[in-house]
């Protein structure tokens, strides 16, 4: 691979010193452990009341307890509720019983290590701060719009009746007085986990296991892998089923991989047309060459 | 290969965000972009082999499309006043800031060209700025195909192979359509062929684009995108027939036949963008390409 494939995709193990940031502190990120999470939604509001972000609307969805639907311009944490029915685990249940399992999942920006709304950002609105998180500067952002369907995950929105886009910042300012972002704070279970990215991937390797050997067999982590389509998320998951069934994407692919061969096929492309138009004008002048004969 | 019927969702939700652009300005903005740039080839061209009334008109047609197309790019900023902050950085990984910067160029170049012709002053300033938008046109024509590609949206980002190229003969029959309109019957020969090259060149690429995307080009088949494919598919062929066979003898029928390639354009930009729109909107077009890909992946690690 060459470097410039390399600064698009692949493992990429300091892109705070990529972006330039000398002597910076540790990446830092979330592990979001949803095997513990109670859905109680403090995550949600503490993260609402420290951001100052707006109401997202108030309807009652039936989507179970979920009534924030998704992440967006004015969610920056979502709680995710599934009802499955689940074959009765372990404890011996009649013939074809089931039991409900309840799937609840604190969802937020990925903080990717190839940000696609990075990438695409024409006005260099959204930057890689010192910690490897990604960051809006509002003053900056113009409303093009273009992260908005950049974004694998979909997480990045504009807000209608201000045209500019907003997403979640890891608390940006807490992370700089060396305060924990406030959807951590408030987890009362320890679902939401803050710390040096390096740490958390090796704690959430340790749960892992341990809840494999408890018989957890669902339990597997989505977003910790380097060698991912987006070289792996600062804000990574323990899950306990696919993850299309918390409405992530099962295998994200930052866009930008394939920027250069895009760019390539532009050129040809202009080429051609080029090349289109010197035969149409020669095409003309042999036809009339020969009426004229 | 017949596609998994079954895929899991969260409550059937999208998972990634839709654009939130405007069609009337964004697909607007890949049609008239592709009207500007390849009609300053044409123009060139026709300036080369002393076609003057030809080049004058597509001078004009260009500088009106660009100037158009500018305003609709501004018109669907969330803060259209803060346009200039697309010129704070420059940016190659951002489609949008190449094209922002190819945009200045190549917009003062067609402007210039234009008012040259038209007044008749600085002819040779005038065949520089031709020269120039003939140069930096047919980039403008075809990076918004990487523009569309350069997203999550499975319709435009698994077509990039195809998309720059279905641009660059879109904006060859819209621009040639234009000059058929707009310019002398004597003198419309290369038009001519241009329509029927570029024409054909669009329905070839995008049959292949369709076919190559497997599931993910359903999108190009169903509902409003699939409605305005199909009507772009008949214009074209219609606009090339008819200025192709009559378009050298009739004014009626090179005005009709003009008009047609150049509707058929516009319904292949919009066609597009809706069919990028609907398949961000199913989380089927997400979901499963990226469940068949790892699961392709999981059989090459654990050969049967």
């Amino acid at each position: 691979m060459t470097d410039i494939h390399r600064q698009l995709s692949g493992p990429q193990h300091d892109p705070a010193g990529d972006a330039g940031h000398d002597g910076h502190p540790p990446r830092v990120g979330f592990f979001t452990d949803t095997s513990v999470c109670i859905g109680c939604k403090a995550c949600e509001v503490a993260c609402k009341e420290w951001n100052a972000i707006p109401e997202d609307g108030m309807s009652l969805t039936g989507m179970s307890y979920d009534n924030s639907e998704g992440l967006g311009a004015s969610t920056w944490r979502h709680v995710a509720f599934i009802e499955q029915d689940a074959p009765a685990a372990k404890s011996p249940e009649p013939e074809g019983r089931t039991e409900l399992r309840w799937l609840m999942s604190s969802d937020v920006c990925k903080h990717c290590t190839h940000a696609a709304c990075l990438d695409v950002c024409p006005t260099g609105s959204l930057f890689r701060t010192e910690f490897g998180t990604v960051v809006v500067q509002e003053d900056i952002c113009n409303g093009c719009g273009y992260c908005v369907p950049a974004c694998p995950y979909g997480v990045i929105e504009q807000r209608k009746d201000d045209g500019r886009v907003f997403k979640c910042t890891m608390c940006y300012d807490r992370l700089g007085a060396g305060q924990e972002p406030a959807c951590a704070k408030a987890c009362p279970t320890e679902s939401i986990q803050f710390g040096p990215l390096d740490e958390l991937r090796e704690r959430a390797a340790l749960r892992v296991d341990e809840l494999h050997r408890a018989g957890v067999e669902d339990a597997r982590l989505y977003g910790h892998d380097p060698e991912d389509g987006v070289g792996g998320d600062g804000a990574f998951f323990l899950l306990l089923d696919e993850p299309e069934v918390y409405g992530l994407p099962p295998d994200p692919v930052v866009t930008t991989r394939d920027l250069p061969a895009m760019w390539k096929h532009a050129g040809l492309a202009a080429l051609s047309l080029v090349a289109g138009s010197v035969l149409s004008f020669a095409a003309a002048a042999f036809t009339s060459r020969r009426s004229a004969g | 290969m017949v596609p998994r019927a079954d895929f899991t969702s969260y409550y059937g939700k999208p998972v990634i965000k839709p654009p939130s652009w405007q069609a009337r300005d964004i697909a607007g903005y890949f049609f008239l972009g592709g009207l500007a740039g390849a009609g300053s080839v044409l123009a060139a061209g026709a300036q080369l082999t002393g076609r003057r009334a030809f080049a004058t008109a597509m001078k004009l047609s260009s500088l009106g499309a660009v100037s158009l197309s500018a305003a609709a790019l501004v018109h669907d900023l969330g803060k259209p006043e803060r346009f200039v902050n697309m010129l704070r950085v420059v940016k190659p990984t951002s489609p949008m800031s190449v094209g922002s910067w190819l945009l200045a160029v190549y917009g003062p170049a067609a402007g210039a060209a234009a008012a040259s012709a038209v007044t008749g002053r600085l002819p040779r300033a005038g065949a520089a700025a031709t020269l120039a938008a003939a140069v930096l046109g047919p980039a403008v024509a075809t990076y918004t195909g990487v523009l569309a590609a350069d997203t999550a949206v499975p319709a435009w980002h698994d077509a990039y192979r195809e998309l720059p190229y279905l641009f660059a003969a879109s904006a060859t029959a819209a621009a040639s359509g234009m000059a058929l309109a707009v310019s002398p019957l004597h003198d419309n020969g290369p038009a001519r062929a241009a329509a029927l090259l570029g024409g054909s060149l669009d329905l070839a690429i995008g049959g292949v684009m369709e076919r190559r995307l497997g599931l993910v080009g359903q999108a190009y088949r169903d509902g409003k995108a699939g409605r305005l494919m199909r009507a772009a598919q008949a214009l074209t062929a219609a606009g090339m027939g008819v200025a192709g066979l009559m378009g050298g003898r009739s004014r009626l029928a090179a005005a009709v036949g003009g008009a047609a390639l150049l509707c058929g354009s516009a319904c292949t930009r919009f066609g597009v963008f809706y069919a990028g729109v609907a398949s961000a909107e199913d989380p089927r077009y997400t979901v499963v390409p990226q469940r068949e890909r790892l699961e392709a992946a999981e059989r090459r690690q654990k050969p049967a």
